[in-house]
């Protein structure tokens, strides 16, 4: 009997890994032809970046149960840390090396606020949580936007006020100049490395959920009062999640940041409306079904550019859609069809044995 | 010497005093049963003895080492575990992880050995399987292991939070109204496990009840609560003849 259940575990997350590994292997091919479209291509690495965000959010949301609203703030702190890194570095290591220290940087400095952040914010329940990650995610993108660091021979100099007050040398260079960001990061990131990430990705939070870890995470999760009179420690439990949610986000974003030479901290790309778009991934894909979170993050992220040919009409088909999955998830006269015409059971009933 | 004793145990909130000098002396492989009224302060007591109220007053002690006013999760650690009038089960997890998640402190390896699946983590993983389906066996439900907890029968549920609350190998167990909502064949077989696992396991229990039946049936001793005050206390025949118990129970006349 319980042989079955960790084999079931142990077949599901197979095919997890398996539906990426085919995916990679398949797109990459496409690729090699040139049968790719630019948009496309362009499209891969930032799409490797939102299947890790929405695979850690999944950790918060779904595993830990709390709402966390500011996401792309992590992502943005991973980001922004580690093309300052990569930018002060670069042309004195490898480019490996430095892209490597890189992502260490932009994820444990994303870890560490996770933590910051997760300290006072996780004592509260529900709603609370959302706000102030909500909150949180606000506030970093408008302090990235009034940042300026320059550098000249004399070493770093800050200013929160302008590019003039940074009293640079002749030969001094811009590193971060504030609403205009970042420009001239080294493009170190590749759909490998996305590809690579996202299977780091997948093999941390699969094995941490099927783990002790994990297991009190979820516990929590169903039950606070029940998991504490067990000897559970709640706090230790839910920062654990939550930081763990962070580095990976924060990873997501040198992901991110090292595909473009011209970053900045907008809400098109670091807002609330973004996490709100990886909370979609989260709920659509399914609330703690990892492999969910990966499809919902691909179908949603290629769908609007798949509809650009309807140009006005496409944020209504995007919302339709939306809609019908919905349905398709959730509603129970959905869930009893589905139910009924799996083609698990259609198989079983073809071969004549009983599907357990 | 008592395995737990409570000292003069009161609580007030605001000007109510729900608890008022509450005594109490259990030894070790007891069934000592806590009845009285609705609304006596009888899950009250608990919430002092599990930590999830701080007394105004009073002290407890386990084993002779004071535990006044100590967090739940210590007072686990230390040896007490309980069960909830309504059920709370980890109802999204199998019946195996259930009773698994309540091993945690047993059976530990670090997060780093969970996700690299080290050589620690398949010995402490087996070894918790073994447990777990050991406990399961005894409650009858190695065949449901798999299931969610959600999908269990209610009687099942509460045998299972039983299961769950021994696996964290407290010293005493206590349970909070366990035959609440059942129907008398179901009441009739929990005694029996209430009974058997005192034996098994050489446990100690307190609990609360209600059901009469059952506390003839099974308590040796009783404490009985009315308006926050020990009414009388004694041997379980004695008691429940008492004039004041029933008095208390069915009104005057």
């Amino acid at each position: 009997m319980k042989k079955l259940l960790t084999n079931k575990i142990f077949k599901n997350n197979l095919i997890t890994y398996g539906i990426v590994i085919i995916a990679f292997v398949v797109i990459s091919i496409i690729k090699g032809t040139g049968n790719l479209s630019s948009l496309f291509t362009g499209l891969l690495v930032p799409l490797c970046a939102y299947i890790i965000l929405a695979v850690s959010l999944n950790l918060v949301v779904g595993i830990s149960g709390e709402l966390s609203l500011g996401h792309a703030g992590f992502m943005c702190v991973g980001a922004f840390s580690s093309a300052l890194f990569s930018k002060c570095v670069v042309g004195t290591m490898p480019d490996g090396l430095r892209f490597l220290l890189a992502l260490i940087i932009g994820s444990v400095l994303a870890g560490i606020i996770g933590v910051l952040i997760g300290i006072p914010v996780l004592r509260l329940k529900g709603d609370y949580l959302a706000i102030v990650t909500l909150a949180f995610g606000e506030i970093i993108k408008n302090i990235i936007n009034v940042i300026y660091i320059g550098r000249d021979s004399k070493g770093f100099h800050f200013s929160m006020t302008s590019e003039m007050d940074l009293n640079l040398e002749a030969g001094g260079e811009t590193l971060i100049n504030g609403a205009q960001g970042i420009t001239g990061t080294p493009k170190d990131s590749s759909f490998l490395i996305g590809f690579i990430l996202v299977m780091i990705t997948l093999f941390i939070v699969l094995n941490l959920i099927n783990s002790r870890d994990g297991r009190a995470i979820m516990a929590i999760r169903d039950n606070r009062i029940a998991a504490e009179s067990i000897g559970i420690n709640i706090t230790k439990y839910k920062l654990l999640a939550f930081t763990v949610s962070s580095v990976l986000a924060g990873a997501a974003g040198v992901l991110y940041s090292h595909n473009l030479n011209n970053l900045q901290a907008t809400s098109k790309n670091f807002g609330y409306n973004m996490s709100i778009m990886f909370l979609v991934f989260v709920v659509l894909g399914g609330i703690g079904n990892i492999r969910g979170s990966i499809i919902a993050a691909v179908l949603l992220t290629l769908l609007p550019e798949l509809l650009r040919g309807l140009n006005a009409y496409r944020m209504l088909i995007y919302a339709i859609v939306l809609i019908a999955i919905m349905l398709f998830n959730w509603a129970p006269g959905a869930l009893a069809f589905r139910e009924k015409y799996s083609i698990k059971n259609w198989l079983s009933k073809k071969t004549g044995k009983e599907e357990m | 010497m008592a395995l737990l004793e409570a000292k003069n145990l009161s609580i007030s909130f605001g000007g109510l005093r729900a608890v008022d000098e509450f005594n109490i002396s259990i030894e070790k492989g007891q069934l000592y049963g806590l009845i009285g009224p609705n609304g006596a302060g009888k899950t009250t007591v608990f919430n002092l003895l599990t930590g999830v109220y701080k007394p105004t007053e009073g002290i407890v002690t386990l084993n002779g080492i004071d535990i006044t006013a100590k967090k739940t999760i210590d007072l686990n650690k230390a040896g007490i575990a309980r069960t909830f009038q309504n059920i709370r089960l980890f109802k999204d997890l199998s019946v195996l992880d259930n009773v698994k998640a309540a091993l945690h402190n047993h059976y530990v390896y670090s997060t780093f050995d969970g996700i690299f699946r080290t050589p620690k983590f398949r010995k402490c993983e087996k070894a918790m399987n073994e447990r777990a389906m050991e406990l399961l066996k005894v409650f009858d439900l190695d065949e449901k292991a798999d299931i969610l907890a959600s999908n269990l029968p209610y009687g099942k549920q509460r045998k299972l939070e039983i299961a769950r609350a021994l696996a964290t190998e407290p010293k005493i167990l206590l349970l909070d109204e366990p035959a609440a909502g059942m129907n008398p064949n179901e009441t009739l077989e929990l005694m029996e496990t209430i009974r058997f696992i005192r034996d098994k396991f050489d446990m100690t229990i307190l609990l609360i009840e209600h059901d009469m039946k059952l506390v003839s049936g099974i308590c040796e001793e009783l404490t009985v609560l009315n308006f926050g005050r020990i009414l009388t206390k004694g041997k379980t025949s004695e008691v429940l003849n008492n004039p004041e118990v029933i008095k208390a129970y069915l009104g005057d006349e």
